[in-house]
């Protein structure tokens, strides 16, 4: 069964091939018998999702059930769950059990999914290899030795090992798209306002969107179904219809206009990486798609950008972890002062600190607006470029990581290498664009992502391409060894 | 763009962080890296635009000042270090 796409246990689930406490009973074991391999994932709740099963099943048995009624997925470890605790991959929140469920988190209870478990992920979402994570990082199931991504590299290697169909995600800089590329499955971040930030706990408010992550793009349609909806709890939630994203899949792609941004194939990509994404190009051109020479003038500011806008959101974000309300507080205080700081130092890993650290100094008299201000017209800049490509071209393809899956600390000693990890990914997030990333091939073994990016609320558009692109090809069937 | 280490101290408390003696030097120097990185933005153009703070610039929406929802005290205090007399309990501050 673990095997088989979102879609087809759908169809078995609503045939009565199996049942959903059958199939629910079947990820457990496999999480309970390979999870140790993976740290994938790091909380499971085997006794709440029985239980949504069986009550999945008698909806089933009534007929006129939602789609993803009965399907078990992970959630990754940043929404909050009620009753379940939400680290968020932090020892300042291993205590935290939410009084209530993120919006994501209960559109997919309305929608009758069954939650497995939590998934793991680099701290506060800052990190692109899940070395970062206080429960220590999870290995990418096509090389052991390999970082999966991040920062929702639990959920990415949870589903390429099988361990459960489809998964929730987020992404900052590159967070679902990155670990989906090293893990050889497919993930999708929507455009910003399109999916509920509403407890989510928050990295950078302005780039934070939650997506889908599953084999296929298919499945990424049937969860971002689920998952997208307006909501008035969250400020920035946009009010636009949701369109069945799975309506529009099987449309033809002839004529479809593909901008190739040439920055995008320049310095620092692997050549093995550089030839799977444009085999992958061929194909698509090969069903009818115009393949368009392309420029994104400012790609080269995005990661400096980046690395000012976030930091900055992050050290206003994260000041709320202060051991008053809930979370870890230090032990014997002497006072308020040391309570603050004890709890800070001793609660937050190493790359959270640095990061706060940076945001402080950006935001701080003096700098900021050599630095903020600096960063968001340089924002603007990098959405201009976006602006003019799309008035051209339908979409934009290109690598979504440098290179494939890199080997535990190799990139330890300096952050500034990490960070150019997500070097084609974080100018989506900046402009608040959708963008996926699909598997295209293999380079030393491992898999490799095509990234595709839309305009603003073409999701359906990203997933229609993917999804033609998979009809062709079989690179999202592919397994790591032992998970089949 | 280097960083000196007095500033990092200011930072740390502004950022309510504790740093030891031990990690300074190396706080220091990993942020000097980063802070290189940043210092690219200086050569971009940006006298044509404006700054953008989060996509589509519209306003954030509001909602009328009435109150929707219930007191949910005893589930959050019930999560918290330390309470009393559904307060929330911070060491001693005022001598």
């Amino acid at each position: 069964m673990h095997n088989k796409t979102i879609a087809e246990l759908i169809e078995g689930l609503q045939k009565k091939t199996f049942s959903s406490v059958e199939l629910t009973e079947h990820f457990l074991a496999r999480i309970s018998q390979l999870n140790a391999q993976f740290n994938a994932v790091i909380t499971v709740t085997a006794e709440q999702a029985l239980a949504a099963a069986a009550k999945a099943d008698e909806r089933l048995a009534g007929g006129n059930a939602p789609a993803m009624c009965g399907v078990p997925i992970l959630h990754k470890d940043i929404f909050c769950t009620d009753g379940v605790r939400t680290s968020c991959g932090s020892k300042m929140l291993d205590n935290f059990v939410p009084p209530y469920n993120a919006t994501v988190v209960d559109n997919f209870v309305r929608d009758g999914a069954v939650m497995l478990g939590k998934t793991n992920m680099d701290e506060f979402a800052m990190g692109s290899s899940n070395e970062t994570s206080f429960y220590g990082p999870v290995k990418n199931p096509w090389a052991l030795d390999c970082v999966p991504g991040g920062s929702s590299g639990g959920s990415a290697a949870a589903i390429a090992a099988r361990l459960a169909p489809g998964a929730t995600a987020t992404d900052t800089g590159g967070s679902i798209r990155q670990p989906a590329a090293l893990c050889g499955i497919s993930g999708l971040k929507p455009t910003y306002g399109r999916v509920s930030r509403w407890g989510m706990i928050a990295f950078a408010s302005s780039l934070d969107q939650a997506g889908p992550m599953a084999r296929t793009a298919e499945d990424c349609a049937i969860l971002l179904n689920s998952m997208a909806s307006f909501d008035d709890k969250d400020s920035t939630s946009v009010d636009k219809l949701v369109p069945n994203y799975c309506a529009s899949l099987n449309n033809p792609i002839k004529g479809l206009r593909i901008g190739i941004p040439r920055e995008y194939f320049s310095e620092g990509l692997h050549p093995g990486t550089e030839q799977a994404v444009k085999k992958a190009l061929a194909n698509l051109e090969g069903q009818g798609a115009e393949l368009v020479d392309i420029s994104l003038p400012s790609s080269h500011l995005s990661v400096p950008a980046y690395y000012v806008i976030a930091p900055a959101e992050a050290s206003a974000n994260l000041s709320r972890f202060d051991g008053v309300k809930y979370g870890y507080r230090c032990d014997d205080p002497k006072d308020l002062q040391d309570m603050y700081c004890r709890t800070r130092q001793e609660g937050f890993g190493e790359e959270v600190q640095r990061r706060i650290l940076i945001g402080t100094y950006c935001l701080s008299a003096g700098y900021y607006e050599a630095y903020y201000g600096k960063a968001q017209q340089v924002r603007q800049l990098i959405q201009q470029d976006f602006d003019d490509a799309f008035k051209s071209v339908d979409l934009i393809m290109g690598p979504t990581c440098p290179s494939p899956a890199f080997k535990f600390g190799s990139k330890g000693d300096d952050p500034v290498a990490m960070y150019l990890e997500d070097i084609y990914t974080i100018a989506t997030n900046l402009a608040g664009l959708p963008g996926m990333s699909i598997p295209c091939g293999f380079v030393e073994e491992k898999p490799v992502g095509l990234q595709i990016i839309g305009n603003y609320f073409d999701e359906a558009k990203i997933l229609n391409a993917a999804h033609q692109f998979q009809q062709s090809t079989d690179w999202h069937k592919q397994a790591p060894e032992g998970s089949l | 763009m280097t960083i000196e280490r007095q500033e990092i101290e200011k930072l740390a408390t502004l950022s309510r962080l504790s740093i030891d003696d031990k990690t300074i030097a190396e706080v220091t120097e990993r942020l000097s890296s980063v802070l290189s990185l940043v210092d690219q933005l200086q050569t971009a153009d940006t006298s044509s635009v404006t700054g953008m703070e989060r996509p589509f610039h519209n306003a954030q929406r509001l909602r009328e000042d009435q109150v929707t929802e219930s007191s949910q005290r005893e589930s959050f205090q019930a999560i918290a270090p330390e309470t009393h007399n559904e307060l929330f309990s911070v060491p001693k501050m005022i001598e």
